[in-house]
């Protein structure tokens, strides 16, 4: 095959190929090396002025070129933009012929160049590979896209489950875990059980409508008259639990249950209606239970609220050793039969 | 059905119709939800009864319908992802026509879990083609009769498309090329990739 031939054939086959004779200057060139450097003219320039060898490493001569193992290259282009290449290189009977390819950095280049499939030896696996990237990058923006939304929906879900949806307060699980954290970490709080008073006359008498106006009212006397960091649960259909941490003054809170009595006493009007309710407390420490359980100083305050019912309702009553349960009166029964 | 196909219907029907046109058909079609998700895999009859409802909301002809989400798929820019891969299948019309045979596999290749039935295109004279789409996805000859004639316009060629209808369970589209390089086209560049 003469020189002529095989230059043709290289043109049609490898359009990224460059011919080197024996100084090692670029004698052809393809027709994409070309355009890679339209403005100077890469044919007739010493291939090592064009690029860097990064691999093999030291490659300062035209002989330390052909002695590559395999003749495998990795190249840069000394000028901007340095495109790097991956290039195999056969010896010639005289020179050599290198076929270059993008490699990894084909994005880049096909965007740097403008190129098109038509730059492309047909064999070559470029354009697949842009397709590729194309679709891997589309599947992986809708896969993080379902991501966000369900990491949404989940936060959504836990926040729910953590609140009564009725009034925006905590529910009896949030309750149960709040008490748990301070136990475990000794916090000291007081816990101050709450029970609506005639509730369930508003309920019989105005209906659901306005007994669920109620308490979305009473949630909000309750969020207004505790601190931030307070807690607040609604814990049963008229039931609430407030949580105090770090608060064992029985002055200010007894202080507290006054302004929320007083506060729950004022009438709440719904459809031209007065719902008139009132509250009843009972409060415990958590330091008067040696070693307490939540389950157990709940119990204490579901009995200090039962003396502060007996004792005439809208009362307060701290929790005391020697106050017991009567017989029908227990956590487990609606308050609603007290009213 | 895979999701990709739900949502580009919920995408067409919402951009061409309105969003209120969609939750009629979602609540119509007792779906329980509004939104599908592309990367999840719905039931074949959810599709079917999305489909009924549309058709029946909008009183237009089902397959009319199925052609302009085919083209709505290759023209509109919230789906320009869609038109630039199918743009990588060749340089000319008759390329893309071309490789409308690997279609299956490169959607495959793209996303594993999305199955659509052979295409296989025949040239019986010069300029003259015909599409075989195998069953498996009902509908699928038509929103491809749109596409075709849409990707037409975006090579700048002239063609003409006629579903003639089903043979043996495959359907056929006939496909005339009366020039390829018609008129400029859209620009397709490599590297440009959307957004």
């Amino acid at each position: 095959m003469t020189e002529e031939e095989l230059a043709e054939l290289l043109d049609q086959l490898c359009p990224m190929h460059l011919m080197l004779n024996a100084t090692g200057h670029v004698i052809e060139a393809g027709g994409t090396i070309r355009k890679l450097r339209p403005d100077c003219s890469v044919v007739g320039a010493r291939f090592l002025d064009l690029f860097e060898v990064l691999r093999p490493r030291r490659v300062m001569s035209m002989e330390e070129l052909l002695d590559a193992p395999d003749g495998r290259l990795h190249l840069r282009f000394r000028d901007d933009p340095q495109t790097s290449f991956k290039a195999s290189l056969a010896p010639l009977a005289e020179g050599a012929v290198v076929n270059m390819s993008f490699g990894i950095s084909l994005l880049d280049a096909v965007g740097a160049y403008g190129l098109s499939a038509a730059d492309f030896a047909h064999t070559d696996l470029a354009i697949e590979l842009l397709y590729l990237i194309e679709a891997k990058s589309a599947a992986m923006e809708a896969s993080r896209n379902l991501n966000v939304r369900l990491q949404g929906a989940k936060i959504a879900a836990e926040e729910q489950a953590f609140t009564d949806t009725l009034t925006g307060l905590k529910n009896r699980r949030a309750l149960d875990l709040i008490l748990q954290r301070y136990l475990a970490a000794s916090v000291p709080f007081a816990l101050m059980h709450v029970d609506l008073d005639y509730f369930k006359t508003v309920n019989d008498t105005l209906g659901h409508a306005a007994g669920d106006h109620v308490l979305q009212e009473v949630a909000r006397i309750m969020v207004d008259v505790t601190r931030s960091d307070d807690t607040v649960a609604r814990v049963g259909g008229d039931e609430f639990v407030i949580v105090f941490p770090k608060l064992r003054d029985r002055k200010q809170l007894d202080a507290i249950a006054k302004r929320l009595i007083e506060r729950l006493e004022t009438p709440i009007g719904y459809n031209g209606e007065e719902c008139r309710i009132s509250g009843s407390m009972g409060t415990v420490l958590s330091d008067q239970q040696a070693g307490g359980e939540a389950g157990e100083l709940l119990h204490a305050a579901d009995l200090a609220l039962y003396a502060a019912k007996h004792g005439g309702r809208a009362g307060h009553r701290f929790f005391d050793p020697s106050m017991t349960a009567p017989p029908a009166i227990s956590s487990a029964v609606p308050r609603d039969r007290m009213n | 059905m895979h999701g990709l196909i739900n949502r580009a219907i919920q995408s067409f029907i919402c951009h061409n119709y309105g969003r209120e046109c969609w939750l009629r058909v979602t609540e119509a079609a007792e779906l329980g939800f509004v939104e599908f998700e592309p990367m999840l895999v719905y039931e074949n009859e959810t599709t079917d009864k999305v489909l009924v409802e549309i058709v029946r909301d909008l009183g237009r002809n089902r397959r009319d319908l199925l052609e302009d989400l085919g083209t709505y798929l290759v023209s509109n820019p919230n789906t320009e992802s869609l038109r630039r891969l199918l743009r990588f299948g060749g340089v000319t019309y008759v390329e893309f026509l071309h490789s409308l045979d690997d279609l299956p596999d490169r959607a495959r290749m793209a996303v594993s879990d999305l199955t659509l039935p052979a295409l296989e295109l025949r040239e019986y004279a010069l300029g003259h083609y015909t599409l075989t789409c195998q069953p498996g996805l009902p509908g699928y000859a038509d929103v491809m009769t749109g596409m075709l004639r849409t990707m037409a316009d975006d090579y700048g060629a002239l063609a003409i498309l006629d579903h003639k209808g089903a043979t043996g369970g495959a359907e056929i589209i006939e496909i005339t090329l009366i020039e390829s390089s018609f008129a400029e086209g859209r620009s397709f560049e490599l590297g440009a990739r959307a957004g």
